[in-house]
């Protein structure tokens, strides 16, 4: 058991080493380099000005020792350009090269500064990833209940008028992707001139021009029902459909096992059998869809933050993607990267543990 | 002239669509006619989910076939006065000539926008989703068949893939930066090359019993494959047939590049489970060769899932190229394709939402096809 799980740690590790170094490539890619030089230098410098800037802020050696010091495990870089002035790595906020660590990568929590919100990164993630986890909660609140629910129901009579209405609508929700969503809801529920807002409006029965709210910025002083429920709907209407699914698919194989038919046979009615005998066993496999279903909401997270405009972790990714905010674009990558790893090694262990037919010696 | 009303709108909507009425009828009544005769793609019409599904699927390819005669104006041209006009405005100036489904903040029919729209998202989608399967194809099958230290290793790449959140790879593959490196061309260079390498072993592996054929057939292979793959891939074709903008190839390789290792996984998995079977060690004692085995006797059985996986991973691919489209990824500004037509119109969205509303509801009506087909596909391949 210790050895499984300590197999699937190193191999998570390594898989997170070679990601975040693809991703550190492909970030500090040379014309992304030159980019950054024309905006923090000025816009008018030379190609020779340009390669200088690059070499004299630390962009110059190897790839794989700038990845090392971004990591923290090869000593940051110390350059003395030829004015006298000594920069560094390490050298930020007054440190001297005597006084300075030598060592400052995200291992000693040194994760850059952000060029956009000219802010420590950590710092900017660690406040983004707050708002976000407030959109994953409420999320997770609304989509695993109700995906749970809906498999359960169609899937207990396999065939039923039940089944074929919710398979639709299971089929229905996966196909339509959190921009298609988002826009029908907002245009349905969050408009002032279409859908049913302008109707209700002038009856009277809503206060303000619209039913709900078709923006999210509100949300991040005071999350209200009027503003939440649409972002949160619209992730959670395409998971829902493929979790409800897969425990369909996992309900109606129980349904048929031996078990299910003794207990029947024994007279125990259908209620309790759906509740003490099918429904444990129904929802092992749901847990590791459900579990896998987090890189995908990190996705709807990104459409849906920058669709309602609610400044989270996604809308921070895509600012730092648009702006060339090299560190930040990084420090998100290294984050969604390793939430993408751990719900993995979080759903292979699971599945371990809850399913009592694998045995590991 | 009045501002159409809804039923007027449909109507001329409809009649706007009239060869694609009459493709689907005759589709639909050949294939019913014949349906004993056909396969799997006839048995699909005796379930009303899968012809459901094959009749949106088929009305949107219709639809891109047939664009030049359904479109009412030009989707990039701009009518002045028409700015945000709401759906079945007439057109100022001319009689008897509405905006059937208004105008976006540019002053373009939203219906021939999203017309054209059709086209271009179904001549991509397909096209990367096949590259995508012969790629995963060709790596998979080895992998599951052979295992051991190649299985390893690709699976460890495939993984690696995977993990990536969709939107940061292509925030990350799909720049105007990335192109200056080179990068997408040398993606191109190795995944258009697996289509080439599958045919030419396809059709080796089943031919070299007799020479004569064999060259003939692999030769041609791979001087038409070798000819396109220059075209694509590098943009070298001499006689210039073969082209792909660069913008356009950027998009193409990254959303095959996603696409292809959950193929490979899947395949993967097929062949290991395959591999155990009688005819496969009947094929062994018989000394057949390795790719004979797995491209001949593996790989047709294995086809149900696949069509079925081929089905959902088109609508995925129409679904990420949407994604691309929302963001501004990799699109030229006024290229009428669906993502970008809803990012267009997501600014205005709580006060003109028609020029949004109508490309997703399309998007999302070809997706919901191609899911119904693919039900419809894995209820009839299970049947038998």
């Amino acid at each position: 058991m210790y050895l499984f799980l300590l197999r699937r740690v190193g191999l998570m590790l390594l898989t997170a080493l070679s990601l975040s170094f693809i991703v550190f490539c492909l970030t500090n890619l040379a014309p992304n380099l030159e980019k950054l030089a024309r905006t923090e230098g000025s816009v008018r410098m030379t190609d020779d000005d340009v390669a200088n800037w690059v070499i004299q802020n630390g962009h110059g050696g190897s790839m794989v020792s700038r990845y090392g010091e971004w990591l923290g495990v090869v000593p940051g870089w110390v350059l003395t350009d030829e004015k006298g002035v000594t920069r560094g790595r390490c050298l930020q906020g007054g440190l001297t090269v005597e006084s300075a660590p030598r060592f400052c990568g995200i291992f000693q929590g040194n994760w850059g500064t952000s060029t956009v919100f000219r802010e420590p990164v950590l710092k900017t993630v660690t406040n983004k990833l707050a708002a976000t986890g407030w959109l994953m909660f409420w999320v997770m609140m609304v989509m695993v209940p109700t995906a749970l629910v809906l498999g359960v129901l169609s899937g207990m009579r396999e065939g039923s008028r039940t089944d074929r209405v919710l398979s639709t609508f299971a089929i229905a929700s996966t196909a339509t992707p959190e921009y298609v969503s988002g826009v029908i809801l907002i245009a349905f529920l969050g408009s002032a001139t279409a859908g049913i807002s302008p109707v209700l409006s002038s009856w009277g029965w809503i206060e303000g021009r619209t039913l709900f709210q078709g923006t999210a910025t509100s949300a991040m002083d005071k999350i209200t029902f009027w503003n939440f429920a649409l972002p949160v709907i619209t992730i959670a209407l395409y998971g829902i459909g493929y979790i409800a699914r897969m425990t369909r698919a996992s309900m109606t194989e129980v349904m048929t096992q031996q078990y299910i038919r003794t207990a029947r046979l024994k007279g125990v009615s259908f209620r309790q059998i759906i509740i003490k005998h099918a429904l444990r066993n129904a929802l092992i496999a749901p847990f590791t869809v459900i579990m896998l279903q987090f890189p995908w909401l990190l996705n709807g997270v990104v459409i849906v933050e920058t669709l309602f405009n609610y400044k989270g972790f996604g809308w921070t990714l895509v600012q730092a993607a648009g702006n060339n905010d090299i560190q930040l674009l990084l420090g998100c990558s290294v984050v969604a990267v390793f939430v993408v790893l751990i719900t993995q090694l979080i759903s292979d262990i699971g599945y371990v543990f809850l399913n009592p037919r694998i045995r590991l010696s | 002239m009045d501002t159409l009303s809804w039923p007027m709108i449909f109507g001329k909507m409809a009649i706007q669509f009239t060869p694609v009425w009459i493709a689907l009828l005759v589709t639909f009544a050949l294939s019913i006619q014949f349906k004993r005769r056909l396969g799997l793609y006839g048995k699909l019409f005796d379930s009303t989910v899968g012809m459901a599904g094959f009749a949106l699927v088929a009305f949107w390819v219709f639809t891109a076939i047939f664009a030049d005669l359904i479109i009412t104006y030009d989707p990039l041209g701009q009518l002045s006065g028409m700015k945000n006009a709401v759906p079945g405005s007439p057109t100022t100036g001319v009689e008897n000539a509405w905006y059937l489904l208004g105008g976006d903040h540019l002053a373009r029919d939203v219906f021939s926008r999203m017309v054209m729209g059709a086209r271009r998202v179904l001549a991509i989608a397909p096209a990367a989703t096949i590259i995508a399967f012969m790629v995963g194809i060709t790596l998979g099958l080895p992998a599951g068949y052979f295992g051991g230290k190649l299985d390893t290793a690709l699976s460890f790449i495939a993984n690696l893939v995977l993990a990536f959140p969709v939107i940061l790879l292509f925030y990350l593959l799909v720049t105007p930066e990335i192109r200056v490196t080179g990068i997408p061309v040398a993606l191109a260079a190795i995944l258009f090359l697996f289509p080439v390498v599958f045919v030419c072993v396809l059709l080796n592996s089943r031919f070299f019993t007799s020479p004569p054929k064999r060259n003939l057939y692999v030769g041609t292979a791979a001087i038409l494959g070798l000819w396109a793959y220059s075209g694509l891939a590098f943009n070298a074709d001499p006689t210039g047939f073969w082209s792909m903008d660069p913008n356009l190839l950027n998009v193409f390789v990254s959303v095959v590049f996603v696409n292809a290792p959950t193929v490979f996984r899947i395949v993967r998995g097929m062949v290991m489970d395959l591999k155990a079977r009688d005819y496969v060690a009947a094929g062994q004692t018989r000394g057949e060769g390795a790719w004979y085995i797995m491209l001949w006797e593996i790989l047709p059985n294995a086809r149900g899932p696949l069509i079925v996986d081929f089905c959902l991973r088109i609508g995925y691919t129409t679904i990420l190229l949407g994604t691309l489209g929302f963001f501004g990824l990799g699109v030229s500004p006024e290229s009428p394709d669906w993502g970008s037509t809803i990012d267009d119109g997501r600014r205005l969205l709580s006060i003109y939402p028609h020029p949004a509303v109508v490309p997703a509801l399309a998007l999302m009506s070809l997706v919901l096809g191609l899911n119904l087909l693919a039900d419809g596909l894995r209820e009839e391949s299970l049947r038998d």
